[in-house]
């Protein structure tokens, strides 16, 4: 693990911070002044041992035109995951069971590896695909309905849409 | 008021029952168990989503408490099927395939052992 400036330690710190402090207030569900005391409290110590560790984000995320890009990734992700569920829906209920499996790979040309992970649990969540591995940056998906073997085209049909939005966040 | 959120939470409930439901016939029906995770993955997830937030709804003081859960489940849900999956495959149970061409239709056969290994480690 590389050494980290003091920025970049506090930059990190802050993010931490802000995020536990955002689950903190949804579990309390209020705006008491001693509730907020506390969790501040806690999510700061808590923030302060995990600097080393969770190293996806610091404070660039903030960035509004990033912000607007996580908004558009949520929607068309969760348009991406009702898509899918009708499709599997489609699948089971009917009698021939029309499946055609198999494995392909691609590659992506994401870098962190936050942006991969994001990647691979959003391929698992659309429509007929399932992430089986990820090997440095080649993405391995078992494929209900293969459509195609060779890797660009396959990665035109399942990942493009998200990878040009995740591109531009990580 | 309350009856209107009283109508969308019912009606989340049971959106989110019948896709379990689903995802239960898609297990019970599926050839092998690459298929039976698309099928349990995708129907639970959005089943188990949409049934808290229906909850949710149901008693908004708990609203703040479901999206929490629901952003829980939807990393956690897509890394365990993807945890099975992948052990499946490095213990040798193989997908089903229904093409002639079975090395070309599993890409990750050809994918050395010590390198699906070496990445446990790392």
């Amino acid at each position: 693990m590389q050494e980290l400036s003091f920025a970049n330690k506090l930059s990190r710190f802050i993010t931490s911070w802000f995020f536990l402090m955002l689950v903190w207030i949804a579990f309390t569900s209020t705006y008491a002044t001693q509730e907020l005391l506390t969790g501040a409290f806690v999510s700061g110590i808590i923030a302060m041992f995990s600097v080393p560790f969770f190293t996806c984000c610091d404070l660039s995320l903030f960035h509004p035109v990033k912000i607007a890009y996580m908004i558009w990734f949520l929607i068309v992700f969760i348009k991406a995951l009702i898509l899918s569920n009708f499709d599997v829906a489609k699948r089971v209920i009917s009698p021939a069971l029309p499946i055609n499996p198999g494995i392909v790979e691609f590659k992506t040309q994401l870098k962190t590896n936050f942006g991969k992970m994001v990647l691979a649990n959003s391929i698992t969540l659309t429509p007929g695909t399932l992430t089986i591995d990820v090997i440095d940056d080649v993405f391995y998906i078992h494929w209900i309905d293969v459509q195609t073997t060779h890797p660009e085209e396959a990665f035109t049909h399942i990942a493009e849409s998200f990878e040009k939005i995740l591109l531009k966040i990580f | 008021m309350s009856t209107i959120l009283q109508i969308i939470g019912g009606f989340l409930i049971l959106v989110g029952s019948i896709f379990l439901f689903l995802g239960a016939l898609g297990i019970y029906r599926m050839p092998d168990v690459y298929n039976r995770l698309q099928a349990g993955t995708k129907a639970t997830t959005l089943g188990a989503m949409s049934l808290i937030l229906g909850v949710g709804f149901l008693s908004p003081s708990w609203m703040m408490k479901a999206l929490i859960l629901i952003i829980f489940i939807a990393f956690s849900n897509p890394l365990s099927s993807h945890a099975l999956a992948r052990a499946m495959h490095i213990r040798g149970r193989f997908p089903k395939i229904y093409s002639n061409n079975a090395e070309e239709y599993d890409a990750y056969r050809k994918v050395e052992m010590s390198e699906k290994k070496e990445e446990v480690k790392s």
